[in-house]
């Protein structure tokens, strides 16, 4: 089996005197689905936020496409190019049109010309089902629609995994469905992804792995099927009040 | 006694030169003060404390004492240095030293309103801390502060009127000589306040056109950010 | 005072020029208050007219730098037959000037109280004028307050400009006392730091305001 693309081992992180991180491990390997779930303040959020050093760890190690990313010297650029992550609140930059947020970072990251940059944004905008909207600014889209321009935007920089932070969230459930679909094509097309959900349904039917947080552990892991058959008390007791949603 | 405007205007020349020499102040001090304003405002957030804690005193500094007395720090404190140097420069220096006070202000509630989640996905794009500071920080902040900006580099236009008090030749001092000469007080200070009307609209006009071309979003869809 | 050196009656000289910049700026918020409250409710009136006409005078004023309103009053006056003292030009200058500015404020003010609050005072069938007084204002000042007192510091500074029509106040005060000493540096920044003062605790007071009243810090623009 090939080196896993992301890999925590015993990772700890705290929060002045609040221990977020106690002990995370787990392996994502090329073109798998990670869902993580789990309570508010489990510190799903916090994990994934260590994988692209947005927060740097206290102790324990991850190495995100062989980049050691505790390591202080990391280039974080060099990170960032194979890592993108999409977060609940869009983050688009408002006074730039989509097809202008697309092109940002290919054009100054990457150096492309104009042109190249133009068309690698148009392919990932149809991926996304947003071709019609290249030219509209971020207010003049709907949530989903924001959401699905940021995911593009991400795909852009053509990164070997995608983190997602519960990027439905602040969505109605019509919107909802449209940026799972876009979702659930990436995993169709193979792309590795850790996506931190309370679309439990989502999970089920598209993650390889299921990751329960709980206490700032991995408290439960596995294929989907431990959703409906938890091996923790724990477990259950989320998985259920997830359902009377 | 009746009113004569005739004899103010055929000062003509005059008026004109002081109102070019007005807006030439102006619009460098504008361009110098707003250089100023994004530097000290960038020094004031940075980590390093003592910038910080300079540029904070001279805002204070600025913004809490007069712009009269501010011109003669500057013209004494210059020529107390051995610097005799030409009225103009003096009232160059001593206005972008003012609007660079206040330009830094602004540019501070700019930079304070630009949520932490933009500039995490600059820095998740892969952009550098230039990068970030210009795409996602900078250029949103004028944008959003652009109004308040623009208003006060007029503000600063009229506040150019102070530095005829050490002899600068723009357009107060032209309507001073111009009444000491005619004896048509009134009239004198009524056009040129009229010029100063006019400059004022000039350069609203002129920084309208340039927000314009700067910043399409705003053209578009009139907006704030 | 042909004195060589700075001394106790320079001091003292300079503190009487300090009590009159505070006597003048005591005037101008008073007068520019009074004029500041009618351009406000003139700029909001019902009547179109009234707004564009009071519109247009706000413009004007404010395109126009305190320093030719000054010469105006204190030059231009006597010239077509109407002499005034300096106090009184710099006094009625500084009320038009203030009432232009702070009018904007306390429009600006008034219309950031809630929509629905007119419409609730609509509604008790209270007169438009009972609405304006009995529900808006109370608001509206709670929210004019921190501008206000920022708005003071504008005026403190800009009595400075009196000194040009040769009203003896801390600016002018100086530069008679320079006119003995000849340490112009000196003296200017002791002029400055007098400002500072004066001005720096105010400062305080309004940003202090600002928070504690949780009204959104925006960028605002501020006469030099
Ligand atoms: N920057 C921070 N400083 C201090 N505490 C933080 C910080 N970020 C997160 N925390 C705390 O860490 C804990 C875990 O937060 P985290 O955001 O990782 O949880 P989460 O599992 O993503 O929850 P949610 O489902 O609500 O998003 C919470 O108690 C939170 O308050
Ligand atoms: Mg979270």
């Amino acid at each position: 089996m090939t080196d896993p693309v992301v890999r925590l081992h015993e990772v700890h992180k705290s929060f002045g005197a609040l221990k977020v991180l106690d002990g995370v491990s787990f392996d994502v390997h090329r073109g798998e689905v990670a869902a993580l779930i789990g309570r508010s303040g489990s510190g799903k959020s916090t994990a994934l936020r260590c994988i692209d050093r947005l927060e740097r760890i206290d102790s324990g190690m991850i190495t995100v496409c062989g980049h050691d990313v505790a390591d202080p010297a990391l280039k974080l650029r060099a990170l960032r190019l194979d890592v993108g992550i999409v977060f609940q609140s869009y983050n688009l930059f408002p006074h730039l049109t989509v097809m202008q947020n697309i092109m940002l970072a290919p054009r100054s990251v990457k150096g492309l010309g104009r042109a190249e940059a133009v068309d690698l944004a148009r392919g990932v905008l149809a991926k996304v089902g947003l071709a019609d909207k290249a030219d509209a600014y971020p207010e003049q889209l709907s949530g989903g629609q924001q959401q699905r321009a940021a995911i593009a935007r991400s795909l852009a920089m053509q990164p070997k995994v995608m983190l997602f932070d519960e990027v439905t969230s602040a969505l109605d459930p019509e919107l909802t469905g449209e940026v799972l679909r876009v979702i659930e094509d990436l995993a169709a097309g193979g792309m590795t992804m850790i996506m931190v959900t309370h679309e439990m349904g989502f999970a089920r039917h598209i993650a390889s792995q299921v990751l329960f947080m709980h206490r700032g552990r991995v408290w439960e892991a596995g294929p989907p099927a431990i959703m409906s058959d938890p091996a923790t008390p724990e477990l259950r007791q989320f998985v259920g009040s997830e359902l009377r949603r | 006694m009746e009113l004569d405007f005739t004899t103010v205007l055929s000062r003509w020349p005059m008026l004109r030169d002081g109102a070019l020499l007005t807006l030439e102040l102006a619009l460098i001090a504008t361009t110098i003060g707003f250089a100023i304003g994004v530097a000290c405002a960038v020094g004031r957030r940075g980590s390093v404390r003592w910038i910080a804690a300079a540029c904070g005193f001279y805002v204070e500094a600025v913004r809490n004492t007069p712009f009269l007395v501010q011109i003669f720090l500057v013209y004494f404190g210059l020529s107390s240095l051995g610097l005799s140097l030409p009225a103009f420069t003096v009232a160059l220096v001593a206005l972008s030293i003012n609007v660079g006070a206040y330009a830094t202000e602004i540019m501070r509630a700019g930079f304070d309103a630009i949520p932490r989640g933009q500039i995490e996905a600059g820095e998740c794009l892969g952009l550098s801390r230039l990068q970030v500071y210009w795409h996602v920080i900078l250029l949103p902040a004028v944008e959003r502060v652009y109004p308040s900006l623009t208003s006060q580099f007029v503000l600063l236009m009229l506040a150019s009127s102070v530095t005829s008090q050490i002899s600068t030749e723009e357009l107060t001092a032209a309507a001073n000589f111009i009444q000491s000469d005619t004896y048509r007080a009134f009239e004198t200070y009524i056009v040129v306040a009229v010029f100063y009307v006019a400059l004022s609209l000039l350069m609203r006009a002129g920084f309208w056109a340039l927000g314009g071309a700067v910043f399409p979003r705003r053209r578009r869809l009139g907006t704030v950010i | 005072m042909m004195g060589g050196h700075l001394n106790a009656f320079h001091l003292a000289y300079l503190a009487n020029g300090a009590m009159w910049t505070v006597v003048l700026s005591a005037m101008a918020f008073l007068g520019g208050g009074v004029a500041a409250f009618l351009v406000a409710l003139c700029r909001i009136s019902p009547l179109r007219i009234v707004r564009v006409a009071s519109g247009a005078v706000v413009q004007l004023v404010q395109g126009t730098p305190l320093l030719v309103i000054l010469f105006l009053a204190y030059f231009g006056l006597p010239a077509i037959g109407f002499s005034v003292p300096p106090l009184l030009a710099a006094g009625a200058s500084l009320t038009i000037y203030v009432g232009a500015f702070l009018g904007e404020v306390w429009r600006g003010a008034i219309l950031a109280v809630p929509a629905p609050q007119w419409e609730a005072a609509e509604c008790l069938a209270l007169s438009r004028t009972q609405r304006l007084f009995q529900v808006i204002l109370p608001q509206a000042v709670r929210i004019a307050t921190p501008p206000t007192v920022g708005f003071l510091v504008q005026i403190i500074k800009s009595t400075s400009l009196a000194s040009a029509i040769g009203f003896v106040e801390l600016a002018r005060a100086g530069q008679i006392i320079n006119n003995s000493l000849l340490e112009p540096f000196l003296i200017y920044v002791i002029i400055a730091c007098v400002y500072f003062a004066l001005c720096y605790p105010i400062s305080r007071w309004s940003r202090r305001l600002e928070r504690s009243t949780g009204f959104a810090r925006s960028a605002r623009v501020a006469v030099p």
